[in-house]
């Protein structure tokens, strides 16, 4: 009985790594939405990395949250990487022309590092302090959920001083 | 007899388990289209344009959503 259950568990702990808080933040390259070239994830910056998708209704919500984000923050010192998971790339460049966007736009159409994040829901995102580690995951999005991820953001980016 | 058709039905349930696999959240871009809505999406947003027409109104006839699996 107690091999069983010490089966159950060991599968169910290889399965379940998932980028929770205080993680190391998986790290990861890839290509730029608009084809520019590869980008990879580095430490040494606040980061808020957000995954995305065109389809998803409460990423539009999010967006002009986001460009302000970047925009009252700066890039010195904190970055915001935006990764699709479009399938179709096209359809999130279409998604995108409405915006002016301050920030890297990189694009997983086969959910590669949204396998590696495993992300529980759309949009997710995660805010990754200098060291690399996840501070905060937010999964889903609505009008006010953006004064909790500033908040932390600041913490974290008053602690890096 | 009796036990080979249970241990065949046993091993038919099992083998039709590996045709189940979740869909994840990332990989809802195509469940979130339209014609994959149960309410026949296309034709409902047909009836809904002749509908608010008629009635000089538009909106309050249900919730949207993507299908992406959040809130």
């Amino acid at each position: 009985m107690k091999t069983i259950v010490g089966l159950i568990m060991l599968v169910t702990s290889a399965l379940s790594h998932a980028a929770a808080e205080g993680d190391i933040a998986p790290l990861f390259t890839l290509q730029k939405l608009d084809k520019s070239g590869s980008y990879s994830l580095a430490t040494g910056k606040v980061i808020y990395l957000d995954f995305w998708a065109s389809w998803c209704a409460p990423c539009r919500v999010s967006f002009p949250e986001i460009i302000a984000l970047q925009n009252d923050l700066g890039s010195d010192r904190f970055e915001v990487i935006a990764v699709t998971v479009d399938e179709n790339p096209a359809a999130a460049t279409r998604f995108l022309r409405r915006y002016d966007i301050p920030y890297q736009i990189l694009s997983d159409p086969d959910g590669v590092v949204a396998g590696q994040y495993e992300l529980p829901g759309m949009p997710t995102s995660f805010v990754i302090d200098p060291q690399g580690s996840v501070s905060l995951r937010h999964s889903g999005f609505k009008p006010g959920d953006m004064t909790s991820i500033r908040l932390r953001i600041h913490q974290l980016l008053e602690t890096a001083l | 007899m009796k036990v080979k058709l249970v241990i065949s039905f046993c091993v038919v349930c099992l083998l039709s388990l590996a045709a189940c696999e979740t869909v994840q959240p990332w990989e809802r871009g195509t469940l979130a289209k339209p014609e994959m809505q149960l309410s026949e999406g296309l034709n409902s947003s047909l009836f809904d344009q002749v509908y608010d027409s008629k009635e000089a109104s538009s909106g309050g006839s249900g919730a949207a959503g993507a299908g992406c699996g959040c809130n």
